[in-house]
This record gives structure tokens, C-alpha cells and sequence, in this order.
């Protein structure tokens, strides 16, 4: 059906219409409706003829990545979630930024110096970067995007990445002028940044997209449409050509950027794909080179068919169920909470429930953190049989019996994987303890509203994903005043234990504070880990310089097309 | 006479749409906000200070009435207010990207539907209870029964990967042949239910005095059909084309989401999961006014269809 002539729409009009007789004024409507119908045939048919057939441009030097959903902005500062960051790193460079690898390397910035008592940095910008409209990236830049994340004005999500940074929380609170932020242009390539406290981590917030460098003149210039393509002025390997809402964003090469020498890539397509069984459709036929993620039901079939391309990696990430401890059976009764724990199944849950790759967790925070060595759950290393015995003994000395069994809610937000692990938790529970637990399903922001309220929550479903690569990412969340605390979990002894570490300079007792903190935690109990979450991919096999690594960072400027395949 | 009659008849029924529409407005309103959770709450919990500063940008700290008020004051004068989503968009940009594209594929899958529907339903009424009609109801109620989210998938599977003869997404390729599998998604089952509904008012027409009469003329079946009964056999498939219509042109989140196709469906969904009260409220009152539209159009040409209610 492909082939035919194009047509314009109009010539449908002038076709022969077949006679008719009737000449009744009063049938005119009808005759009318009919010719119309029948025109409107035609031009359907045509449209769709038309449709075939045109030849389609020419993209075998374009990329073409799937992204998951939509990202919400390009404005780095505003940018909240992974889609938007996945797109940012491919424009932008902060100060710091990534090898294919994942270590934290120079990028805006060539080389960088840290004073003795860990408060104040320095970095010496590269005097050949440049912005993609072709001016020099300076200190400056840095100074004033630094002061735009912290604006209260500027409303940012993560404006907290700057907390440390000397006057940060008095500028958001809105208590301190913005031009008081401890970032200074000590000349004209040379940034230094003071900070209120030791951060160990802190080069890491450097790399992320909240504190990429955005071009002062064109925001003065064009306010909120600064973040637009054809205005967007970026630093980095790529800049931002064309985006289709919902559909597709393109990225160019950036003539200008520093090391445009070492990117091999010159277009990059960052398809929006919402629907991971569409994406895999669309993988298979051959529309995208990167997938974002592969879908459960399919798992083991594209393991199966396309080993090679199939690219699983561990990920700072960990899946657990929550425990409210001002729900008081859960609150006043650390022996039950363990005896929960102790009854699920781990290792039959990831291989048979979940089955791509992930990994059992006995630990808070997940395998493959810098410079830090998980403490493990005190079971950990038991016989399954042993668990279950002791979780039933648990259970029996909290007070409950076959004849007084608990009554117990478990929330998690509407999925099918989600709810899965939940029903095996469930029966995993009915089994070794003998209660049946109230499976509740929400939508995922009614349940994030119930886990802050901390009101009507018992067990919830939740995840942890760490924004850089330090175990402070994942143990700050359970500190006493943290907004990210939606267990109810205060200890003096945790808290203590994370301050003293969040001021440590020295490196190996900053991760023994650390180590600690999370032996305390897992003994009291205030959540169950579940798995640690693997990133997963499809990647083309003519796809050069894709390295797993634990961030699930993937910058174009690091892959290209092996041309001999 | 009748001109000024029919046009009386129209701005009277546009005029009393307005309270329903208002009514629309605030229970839209009311229930987006009632919805737990705000359109920035992550699994991530932002600092006191933080969240404080967002809430004031985007005036959520204000009470809902004066939050109402001021969305309402904008709304009259055309600005349907910025997206709490995707920062540095208006509502107004978002939803007329998505609508266009909805709207020609949802006018093609319309027309398919008629063309198709209306030639099936009139056929099988001729032959009714023959083997012909029993196919054709049969094949009928399996576009009716079988959900969307079955069917498109599987054009994807054999059309798109096994064959290669079509894209598998929107962006899957620039030409028209992206258009067909989705247009054929949206067509089948409205090409069900035009055909049901065309072949039960065919063959009760076809069976009263009139037909007789004009069949005792000596008429063909063609022309009886073609110049008798189509007429009248088409007024209760109208009432059904207009909210029809309106749903076809605003979107399927299925079809959407399975070709990857950027429309008003999968806006729509999004933006109530996101809790992006501007979008949503959007949408909602371009989809009743469509709704209004339609209806009206179809009171219209009820007249002209029968003329028993024109001259009521």
C-alpha cells in the first residue's frame, strides 16, 4: 500500500462523486453528508497513502537512548529527578564530574585543592572552557549559579545540596542576603568555597546537576525560557538542539566544549518512553540503541535471547519495607520488628519473586559505597531454619500467639512488582509466624503523603537511592530531625554517632563513626532491607566505552559506534 | 426563519453551558487539591525551609479560596497558568502540542470508524442471521470485548519487530506510516460499536411501513437503503458520536502509551499522577468543553437527520 503519488489533501474534493438523481431540495442535508462522507474517504485514504513511503532522514551517527519519562526541566537548578540529571550530565560539567567508570574526575574545573581543616576549597577552572555560545566559562559563573540554587526565589528542590556551604541555610530560610554565600571568584579562574562544617562528601555535590554552572547573561535575557532549545547556553559536551514534548530530546555537539576533540558522538536522542514493555518493543525494532531499564515480565527471555547486550549492575540503591515506630505495637516492641525481619525469606524473594539480578540485603546501606564497609544484619549469615526458629521465638516473647495473632497493615504503592513482594512477604509471614498481614495498595504519591504524616502508616514500601557515593547519602535519612525520617526513629546514640562522623576529617574515623552508626541501626530495627536494586539495560553490541558502575552514569561523550560491526 | 430558530437554539444551549461549566471548574478544582500528596512530594523529603520556599513560588501556602480566586481570575482572562511539573511551560503550550496531534489522530480514527462501522452494520443488517451477519456481529463484539491494551501491543509485536513493515513508536520514523497502527488501535473499537448500533436501527427501519411502501415501488434494496432508511437509521448512532467524538479527539492514555505517541490521554494521566493542578485543570475544562460542543453539534443535526424534531 506504500508508494502511491503524494497528494495534497484538497485534491480529494474534485473527485467524481457518483450521480445521483434525487432532486428533492428536502434530501439536499442528506446528499450533502453523503458527499462529504464520501470525500472524507477518500482523504483518509490518501493521508494514509501519502503517509508511506517518504524516505526518513538519515540518523545512523545519531544515538539514540531511551529515557523512562519525561524529564520535567533542562534548568539544572530546578531539574528534580534522575530523567532530567540523565540528560543535564550530558550537557553540562560541573565543577567535578565522572569516568566511564564512575570515579569522581576534573571537569569545569582542572584541578582543585582542599584546606587542611576540610573547610575551604579550591578550584582552577580550565582556560579553555567554554559555553556552547562560544564565551569562557569563569569563576564568576559558578559564584552566580551557586547563589541561584540557594535563592529562596529560585524555589529549588535541591537546594540543600549547598547546606554546608557557609550562610547556605540562612539564605534558604531567607534570612541572609544571597550575596553572603561562601562562594567567592578569587579570580577570574579560580573559585574558592568556604564551608560552615567538614563535608567528606562534598566533591561528589560538585558533580551533580543542582550545582552545574548556569549562563548568567542569557537568564537576564530570557528569564524562565533560558532552559528552552535554541536558547539553552550549556558547558558541556552537548547542547540542547530540539525538544518534542513528549517525544524526543536532541542534543548536538558543542563545537566549543573543552574536550569536543575526545567526544565521538555528534547526536544524541533521548527518547521519552514511559512504558518499559514500548521500550523494549521498540529496542527489538531497532528504534533505540540504550534502553533505560528492562521489564520484569520480560527478563528472562531477553537474558536468554540477547545475553550480550543484556548489561546488569550493581546500584546504590536498596528496596526495604519501613517500620512506624509511633504505631505502638510496632514502636514499643523492637522483638517483634526483628521477628518480621527475620521471617522473610530474602534469598527466595530476589530469586523468585524479583529474579533480575537483584541481590539479598542484610545491610542498609548497599554493596559498592567508597571507602565503607556495610555492617550486616546479626542474622545475616544463619541457616534459614535458624532464622525461622528464632523469629518465632521473637515473636512468641512480643506477646503473640496463634490464638493472638498480630494484626498488621503493609502499604506499598501501586505496581505489579510491588505488589508481588508483597504478597510472598505476606505469606512468607503467614507460614513461619502464622498472622495474616492487610495488604493496602496506594498510589505512589498517597502513600508518600501517609509515610510523612506518619499517622495512619505501619509497614510501608519504600527505597533509598544515594545521590553520591557515600554511606552519609544513605544514614542521614534516619537521623532524629531528618525530613527524609518517616519512621519515627530517633536515637541518641545514632545521632551522636553520625554528627561526630559528619565533622571527622580524618577519613578512616569518619567511616568507623559511620560503620558504627549502622550496626546501631540494624540492631534497632526501624526497617527491614529487603534487596539492593541493579541497574538494567539493553545496550547494542556496536556500542563502544559502556562501563557498569554503581552511580548507573552513562555520558554520551564516553560512547561510540564501532563501525567495523 | 428557521435559520434565526436553530441559531436562538444554539447560543441558548452555549449560554447554559457556562454554569456547568463553572461547576466543573470548581469540583475539579477541589478534587485535585483534596488528593494527598502535592505535585512536589518525593520519596525524597525536602528540608522545612525548602519546601516553604517552593510552596510560596507557586502560591501553594495561600488558603484554597483565595488559591481559587486567583486561578479563576487568570482563567478569565485566557491564561490557564503555568505547569507545577515542568517548569518554564505554560498549560496552554503543553496542552495544544498534545491536542493537535490528538485531534488528527483521533479525527482519522473517527472517520475510519464511521466509513468502516456504517458499511459492516448495514451489511449485516441486509443479511441478517445469515452466516455473513453472524461473522460480522461476531468479529464485532471481539472489537468491543478485546481491550486495546491487548490488541495494540500485538500490531506492535508482529507489524513493528517480527515484520519490520511499521515504526513501533511515534518517533519510530517521520513519515505517515506511523499514523496507521495507531489510528487502527483507536478506529477498532468504535468500528464495533458504530457497527452494533448501525445493524440494530437498520434492521428495525428496514422492517417499518415506509421501506414497505417503497419496496411495493419497486425501489432496489441499495437505493432504499441509500436514499430512505440510512437517514433515520442514523439517529441513535448520533447521540452516541457525541461524546464519542469528544473522547476519540482528546486522547487514548492506552494507545498513547503503547506508541509512545505524546498526546492529550497521556498528558492528562500524567499530570493527575504528578499532581500538577494547573495541567490537569487544564485539560479537564478543554474536555468539557468539547463535550459541550459535541452534544450541541449533534442536537443540531438531529434537526437536519429528522425532521420530525426540527420542526418540534
Amino acid at each position: 500500500m506504500c508508494g502511491g503519488p503524494r497528494r495534497q489533501r484538497g485534491d480529494a474534493v474534485s473527485c467524481p462523486v457518483s450521480g445521483n438523481t434525487v432532486s428533492d431540495p428536502g434530501r439536499m442535508s442528506f446528499r450533502n453528508t453523503a458527499n462529504i462522507m464520501r470525500t472524507a474517504a477518500v482523504a483518509l485514504l490518501l493521508v494514509l497513502v501519502a503517509a508511506c513511503g517518504q524516505p526518513t532522514e538519515d540518523d545512523s551517527r545519531a544515538l539514540n537512548r531511551a529515557i523512562g519519562p519525561e524529564p520535567e526541566t533542562l534548568d539544572p537548578q530546578l531539574a528534580r529527578t534522575t530523567q532530567s540529571h540523565t540528560v543535564l550530565r550530558d550537557m553540562f560539567d560541573g565543577l567535578l564530574t565522572y569516568s566511564p567508570d564512575g570515579t569522581l574526575i576534573e571537569g569545569a574545573a582542572q584541578r582543585w585543592a582542599v584546606s587542611d581543616d576540610g573547610l575551604s576549597y579550591s578550584f582552577w577552572l580550565r582556560p579553555d572552557g567554554r559555553w556552547s555560545n562560544g564565551e569562557a566559562v569563569v569563576a564568576e559563573d559558578f559564584v552566580y549559579s551557586f547563589r541561584r540554587l540557594v535563592d529562596p526565589k529560585t524555589a529549588a528542590f535541591y537546594a540543600e545540596t549547598l547546606i554546608n556551604v557557609r550562610n547556605a541555610a540562612d539564605i534558604i530560610a531567607g534570612d541572609k542576603p544571597i550575596e553572603t554565600l561562601g562562594v567567592e571568584a578569587t579570580e577570574r579562574l579560580q573559585l574558592t568555597i568556604h564551608l560552615q562544617q567538614p563535608t567528606a562528601y562534598f566533591p561528589a555535590l560538585l558533580a551533580q546537576a543542582a550545582t552545574y554552572p548556569v549562563n548568567e547573561t542569557s537568564i537576564t535575557a530570557l528569564g524562565e525560557a533560558f532552559a528552552r532549545p535554541g536558547n539553552l547556553v550549556s558547558n558541556g559536551a552537548y547542547k540542547l538542539d530540539r525538544w518534542d514534548l513528549g517525544l524526543v530530546i536532541e542534543l548536538g555537539r558543542n563545537e566549543h566544549y573543552w574536550n569536543n576533540a575526545g567526544t565521538a558522538i555528534d547526536d544524541v536522542r533521548y527518547h521519552v518512553t514511559p512504558v518499559p514493555s514500548a521500550e523494549l518493543f521498540r529496542y527489538r525494532a531497532g528504534e533505540l540503541d540504550i534502553t533505560s531499564t528492562v521489564p520484569t515480565e520480560a527478563f528472562s527471555q531477553v537474558r536468554a535471547e540477547r545475553p550480550e547486550e543484556l548489561r546488569v549492575s550493581t546500584f546504590l540503591s536498596t528496596y526495604y519495607y519501613g517500620f512506624n515506630l509511633n504505631y505502638e505495637p510496632l514502636g514499643d516492641s523492637p522483638k517483634l520488628r526483628q521477628a518480621l525481619s527475620m521471617a522473610v525469606d530474602r534469598e527466595a524473594l530476589t530469586e523468585k519473586v524479583t529474579g533480575r539480578g537483584e541481590q539479598p540485603a542484610y545491610s542498609w546501606v548497599p554493596p559498592g559505597v567508597d571507602h565503607y564497609e556495610a555492617r550486616q544484619l546479626s542474622y545475616a549469615d544463619m541457616s534459614a531454619a535458624d532464622r525461622q526458629a528464632t523469629a518465632k521465638r521473637l515473636y512468641a516473647e512480643a506477646g503473640y500467639s496463634e490464638s493472638k495473632p498480630l494484626h498488621i497493615e503493609l502499604r506499598y504503592n501501586t505496581s505489579e512488582t510491588h505488589q508481588r513482594i508483597a504478597l510472598a512477604v505476606q505469606s512468607m509471614w503467614r507460614d513461619v509466624l502464622g498472622f495474616e498481614a492487610t495488604l493496602i495498595n496506594e498510589e505512589f504519591r498517597v502513600l508518600v503523603a501517609n509515610m510523612r504524616a506518619m499517622e495512619i502508616t505501619q509497614i510501608f514500601r519504600s527505597s533509598w537511592s544515594g545521590d553520591y557515593n557515600d554511606a552519609y547519602a544513605f544514614l542521614s535519612i534516619f537521623e532524629s530531625d531528618s525530613p527524609s525520617n518517616m519512621f519515627g526513629y530517633r536515637s541518641e546514640e545514632y545521632d551522636s554517632l553520625l554528627q561526630r562522623a559528619a565533622t571527622q576529617i580524618d577519613p578512616e574515623r569518619r567511616q568507623l563513626y559511620l560503620e558504627e552508626a549502622e550496626r546501631v541501626l540494624l540492631a534497632d530495627h526501624p526497617l527491614m532491607p529487603l534487596y539492593y536494586y541493579v541497574s538494567k539495560h539493553l545496550v547494542r553490541p556496536d556500542i563502544r566505552g559502556w562501563q557498569d558502575n554503581v552511580l548507573d552514569y552513562h555520558y554520551s561523550q564516553h560512547l561510540s559506534f564501532d563501525r567495523t560491526r | 426563519m428557521q435559520q434565526r430558530g436553530a441559531l436562538r437554539f444554539a447560543l441558548t444551549r452555549l449560554l447554559s453551558a457556562i454554569p456547568t461549566l463553572f461547576l466543573i471548574i470548581v469540583l475539579a478544582f477541589m478534587m485535585m487539591h483534596a488528593a494527598p500528596g502535592g505535585p512536589f512530594d518525593e520519596e525524597r523529603a525536602m528540608p522545612p525551609e525548602t519546601a516553604a520556599n517552593i510552596e510560596r513560588a507557586y502560591h501553594l501556602d495561600e488558603p484554597l479560596p483565595q488559591q481559587f480566586m486567583r486561578y479563576f481570575g487568570a482563567l478569565l482572562q485566557g491564561d490557564l497558568g503555568p505547569s507545577y511539573r515542568y517548569p518554564g511551560y505554560s498549560v496552554a503550550e503543553l496542552i495544544s502540542a498534545a491536542m493537535l496531534l490528538s485531534l488528527q489522530l483521533g479525527a482519522l480514527a473517527m472517520l475510519c470508524a464511521l466509513i468502516v462501522g456504517i458499511a459492516v452494520g448495514v451489511l449485516a443488517a441486509l443479511r441478517r442471521n445469515t452466516p455473513i451477519d453472524r461473522l460480522l456481529t461476531g468479529l464485532a463484539m471481539m472489537g468491543i470485548s478485546i481491550p486495546i491494551f491487548v490488541i495494540a501491543p500485538i500490531f506492535v509485536l508482529v507489524f513493528a519487530v517480527n515484520l519490520g513493515w511499521l515504526p513501533a513508536s511515534w518517533s519510530g520514523s517521520d513519515s505517515g506510516s506511523r499514523y496507521l497502527l495507531p489510528v487502527i488501535a483507536l478506529a477498532l473499537p468504535q468500528i464495533a460499536y458504530v457497527a452494533r448500533l448501525t445493524r440494530g436501527s437498520m434492521i428495525e427501519i428496514m422492517s417499518s411501513d415506509f421501506v414497505r411502501t417503497a419496496r411495493a415501488q419497486g425501489l432496489g434494496t441499495f437505493t432504499i437503503v441509500r436514499l430512505h432508511a440510512l437517514r433515520p437509521a442514523m439517529l441513535p448512532l448520533l447521540s452516541y458520536l457525541g461524546p464519542a467524538v469528544a473522547a476519540v479527539l482528546t486522547g487514548s492514555v492506552v494507545v498513547e502509551q503503547i506508541f509512545g505517541i505524546p498526546g492529550l490521554g497521556q498528558l492528562f494521566v500524567r499530570g493527575a499522577l504528578n499532581r500538577d493542578y494547573t495541567l490537569v485543570l487544564g485539560i479537564v475544562i478543554f474536555y468539557a468543553t468539547l463535550v459541550i460542543v459535541f452534544n450541541l453539534i449533534v442536537d443540531i443535526l438531529y434537526g437536519f437527520l429528522d425532521p420530525r424534531i426540527r420542526n418540534r
